[in-house]
């Protein structure tokens, strides 16, 4: 059996320590150790955006992320986004606009339109395109995203 | 009449509202449960051994290394399984598919054995060691040579007793063939022969696969008093059935759970992890769990690949006189729900035209690759794509206008459908016409020139739900005046919770935002037949609109009871503290409903109420072909279709948008490529699926107000019915754009740019 070893990091704003084995990755870190089940693996290969999470400010795919590699790092999970039961402007344009049907990959979408609003607060069609492309929707729900996105972008200039 | 109130929600402000999904909140916080995702103390992963050959013999099985790694708990293979159930066979229509392989392999990919761990890492890691010998079989990969082949995937057929039409093929031999539904209606032969134009064309589809983002995952956690199955199920009911059937045990000593499905789309239907988690968790007496990884979806469920011949006979003035379908359906190597499929889809397959003499054969065969179930339409996309591509063929080489040809053989209302039974509440012409409408097809079109040529098609289809099936629904007020619905169909993503809810809210007068709707539990929900077939709204729509009434009327009485004047506003916790002294009690209504069916008559299909509503949809479809490599660009998608009264508009509109790009990733690259029985491209890396730049320059979406007169609040199903006419209109539109036909999926440039150079006489050379 290949030994475990200790690793520190930030998981949304508190230190956190855990053991992982060399080939743990991120979801299953996430889900084993902490409980937090918003990155799911899907695909396995980091194509289609449901086991996103934030590492150091930016969206990775935690299915391919070595879990050793975040030794540390800061960790953003989907769960911290309602942070004393407060919905994010992203994740209430979702559900004002249905922007999801069977809701696996939602964790995913909403981080990285989160990511995107804050790097463009006001995308343009082929912005929200591109930079989705890697978030698959398997209920096929992107024109509701393209509207989540607008109406998020809205939300939080008025904020 | 005591009109008992709370809240004061307005009076038909429930159905017709696009409430916002009930359960929106949990899915955008990730705090929605799935099955994939979920742990249970003790519990042990399951990893699978698969078998590498097409057909074959088991000569033996070597699992001694496995055994040996270090933190395996067992390895199991099928004799293991007998110890503790001895006839290890399941399924739906057939109990043809063992627990794990017995003796012989029948598909590349099937489960042989199992590794039991604490952790999946080390179940892999020992899976990899297990090593097999087959005595390889010749093998059957398709639909049509299945039908006469000397290969016989199956020595003796197994009906599992269910289905009546399904009895007569108990222990055939030497066939494939798992059901052949027939139809026949006037004289094919005669009106064919007389006929003034004859068509006969062939059209195939490919193997495409549901994959659900949530792969399918079971924990089964047996105890000698009890099973529990947490399981990502779209029908709870049919489960437990037939794992009480396997153990021999009563329905009540077997617990089904499903939380939220990440999606199934047909996938994870009547049984599928289940049997398998329930047998290793006998043996290793802990709960185990068995959770797919995206590459094992390949080797579950597909859709059924599909050869349609049709031929038409037509009369001078255009009007079709004679129809003739043969129809094969790939179903793998284990029937699952694959001969309801082929009957259920099958009586329609001479689609929504009325035509006097028609013949219908559909056949289920066994093949040697994974088995095919229902998938989004339960058939009727591979049959739409075959007859309107067909219908505009026809019209072409007539020389007559599409739209013309259409209406002057389109089913009316009031008139009778195939089958004999008199179509109501089918809104195909206006469907049609809406489309029309939307595209501007009076006005003149861009054709397009140069290397970009643009094209236009559309179509329209007709679906009977399956019919007759049961629901079953418990509406539970609480002394505080809330209330719950306890009711079987699983909301993967189709919004059923919210629906069921308005029509709840609809009849007790209240928010459809405060019932709460109880998660899929078989000790605790009722029956329901399952979560397919766009069934739901309206079977368990009724069942649910019952139990509320129910309810309501016992609000009613318990007031008369307590002494109010009629009309009285009481606020209904009032009601229970007047009765009981303080807040106690419950009200509890029931519903039930099944319709009512005449089943197909033997030899001639027919039957004079052969299903409880009909679908209808039409798409219509503008493309720019580029000339020189192939690439085919959607520039406006627009989707029609017919559900009756929308309960939740916004709902309605995101089932229509998404079938419709679900089929058009069926339509335009999607594709499980196998050789020789192997699967190439078994990732989503080599698998494509749509994305965000994949969907049309410009999507409409219509739900026509046609009212469904026999639905709950005027109601029907959506889940499927956008799916149907997507293919045959982009074909149709490509053969507008530039003149070339083609009668097999996927349209993928490649297959378009070879009918280009074909028409152009200067065809590629074969791969």
């Amino acid at each position: 059996m290949i030994a475990a070893r200790t690793i520190n990091f930030t998981l949304n704003g508190a230190p956190v320590t855990a053991d992982v084995k060399p080939h743990h990755n991120v979801v299953e870190l996430l889900q084993a150790q902490f409980g937090l089940t918003g990155a799911r693996e899907t695909c396995g290969q980091g194509l289609c955006g449901c086991c996103t999470v934030i590492v150091n400010g930016l969206a990775v795919s935690g299915c391919l992320y070595l879990a050793s590699f975040i030794d540390g790092a800061e960790v953003v999970t989907v769960e911290s986004l309602d942070a004393g039961g407060k919905l994010s402007p992203v994740q209430e344009a979702f559900i004002e606009t249905s922007a999801f049907q069977c809701g696996f990959c939602t964790p995913g979408f909403v981080l990285m339109v989160t990511q995107l609003l804050d790097e463009h607060p006001d995308p343009s069609d082929d912005q929200i395109k591109h930079y989705l492309t890697g978030n698959l929707c398997r209920c096929a729900t992107y024109p509701e995203v393209m509207q989540a996105v607008k109406l998020a972008a809205k939300k939080r200039k008025g904020a | 009449m005591a009109k008992i109130t709370q809240d004061a929600a307005k009076v038909g402000a429930q159905v017709g509202r696009s409430v916002p999904r009930l359960e929106g909140r949990d899915k955008v916080t990730g705090r929605a449960e799935y099955t994939h995702t979920m742990r249970v103390p003790g519990m042990l992963h399951a990893k699978l051994f698969r078998s590498t050959v097409a057909h074959g013999r088991i000569k033996s099985v070597d699992t001694s290394a496995a055994k040996k790694v270090p933190g395996v708990v067992a390895v199991i293979t099928i004799d293991d399984v007998r110890k503790v159930i001895p006839d290890p066979y399941y399924g739906p229509a057939f109990h043809d598919q063992p627990i794990l392989a017995d003796g012989k392999v029948r598909f590349v990919g099937e489960p042989v054995a199992a590794v039991l761990s604490f952790d999946p890492h080390i179940a892999d890691e020992a899976v990899q060691l297990i090593t097999a010998e087959y005595e390889e079989l010749p093998a059957v990969f398709d639909e049509v040579d299945a039908l006469t082949s000397k290969v016989y995937v199956h020595d003796v057929l197994k009906p599992a007793g269910t289905f009546a039409d399904l009895k007569h093929l108990k222990n055939a031999k030497d066939t494939n063939m798992a059901l052949d539904y027939r139809l026949r209606r006037g004289d094919f032969d005669k009106a064919y022969a007389a006929a003034a134009h004859k068509f006969e064309h062939e059209f195939k589809t490919q193997k495409v696969l549901h994959l659900p983002f949530e792969p399918h995952a079971t924990i089964a956690d047996y105890k000698d008093t009890g099973v529990t199955l947490h399981t990502a199920s779209q029908g709870p009911s049919f489960v437990r059935t037939e794992i009480a059937r396997l153990l021999g045990w009563q329905e009540n000593k077997v617990r089904i759970k499903v939380p939220y499905l990440g999606s199934g789309y047909g996938g994870k239907l009547y049984i599928k992890l289940e049997a398998l988690a329930l047998a290793l968790s006998m043996i290793a007496r802990r709960p185990v769990k068995v959770a797919l990884t995206f590459e094992e979806l390949f080797y579950q469920i597909t859709k059924h690949p599909c050869t349609f011949r049709i031929k038409s006979g037509v009369d001078k003035d255009g009007k079709i006189v004679a129809r003739k379908c043969e129809v094969y359906w790939n179903g793998g190597a284990y029937a699952d729900i694959g001969p309801r499929v082929t009957q259920k889809s099958g009586l329609t397959a001479s689609g929504p035209y009325d035509i006097d003499n028609v013949w219908i054969d559909s056949y289920a065969l066994y093949t040697n690759v994974t088995p095919s179930g229902a998938l989004r339409g339960f058939g009727v996309p591979q049959l739409v794509w075959a007859y309107e591509s067909h219908t505009d063929m026809m019209a072409r080489e007539l020389k007559l206008d599409p739209v013309e040809f259409r209406r002057k053989n389109i089913m009316r209302e009031g008139g009778e459908h195939t089958t004999t039974h008199i179509l109501k509440d089918a809104a195909c012409e206006k469907a049609m016409d809406t489309v029309l409408e939307r595209m501007n097809w009076s006005k003149p079109f861009d054709k397009g020139k140069g290397v970009i040529r643009r094209g236009r098609g559309f179509g329209v289809a007709i679906k009977a739900v399956i019919t007759p099936t049961t629901s079953v629904a418990i509406v539970n007020v609480s002394a505080d005046g809330s209330v719950a619905l306890y009711c079987g169909t699983v909301d993967m993503g189709q919004g059923s919770d919210t629906a069921m809810a308005q029509m709840v809210g609809e009849v007790l007068n209240i928010q459809a935002e405060s019932v709460r709707v109880v998660q899929r539990d078989t000790d605790v929900t009722p029956y329901d037949m399952g979560t397919l077939g766009s069934r739901s709204l309206f079977h368990m729509g009724h069942a649910v609109k019952r139990a509320a009434e129910d309810a309501r009327e016992k609000l009613k009485a318990l007031a008369r009871e307590v002494g109010e004047p009629e009309g009285s506003n009481i606020p209904i916790r009032e009601l229970f503290v007047k009765r009981y002294g303080m807040q106690a009690g419950n009200v509890i209504g029931s519903g039930i409903f099944k319709p009512d069916y005449i089943p197909p008559a033997p030899g001639t299909g027919l039957s004079k109420n052969v299903t409880a509503f009909w679908m209808v949809s039409s798409a219509g479809a503008e493309v720019s072909v580029d000339t020189e490599t192939g690439h085919v660009k959607i520039d406006k998608l627009v989707n029609v279709v017919d559900c009756g009264k929308p309960i939740n508009p916004r709902i309605v509109e995101t089932q229509i948008s998404g079938g419709a790009t679900m089929q058009l990733g069926f339509t335009m690259f999607e594709k499980m490529h196998l050789d020789g029985g192997q699967v190439t491209n078994a990732s989503l890396a080599d698998y494509k699926i749509p994305g965000f730049h994949d969907t049309p320059t410009v999507m409409e979406n219509v739900a026509l107000e046609v009212f469904q007169s026999n639905g709950p609040f005027g109601a029907k199903g959506v889940g499927e019915v956008a799916t149907f006419c997507v293919s045959p209109a982009i074909a149709n539109a490509i053969d507008d754009a530039v003149g070339v036909r083609l009668t097999e999926l996927p349209l993928n440039p490649e297959a378009v740019y070879r009918a280009i150079r074909a028409k152009a006489g200067k065809p590629l050379e074969d791969e």
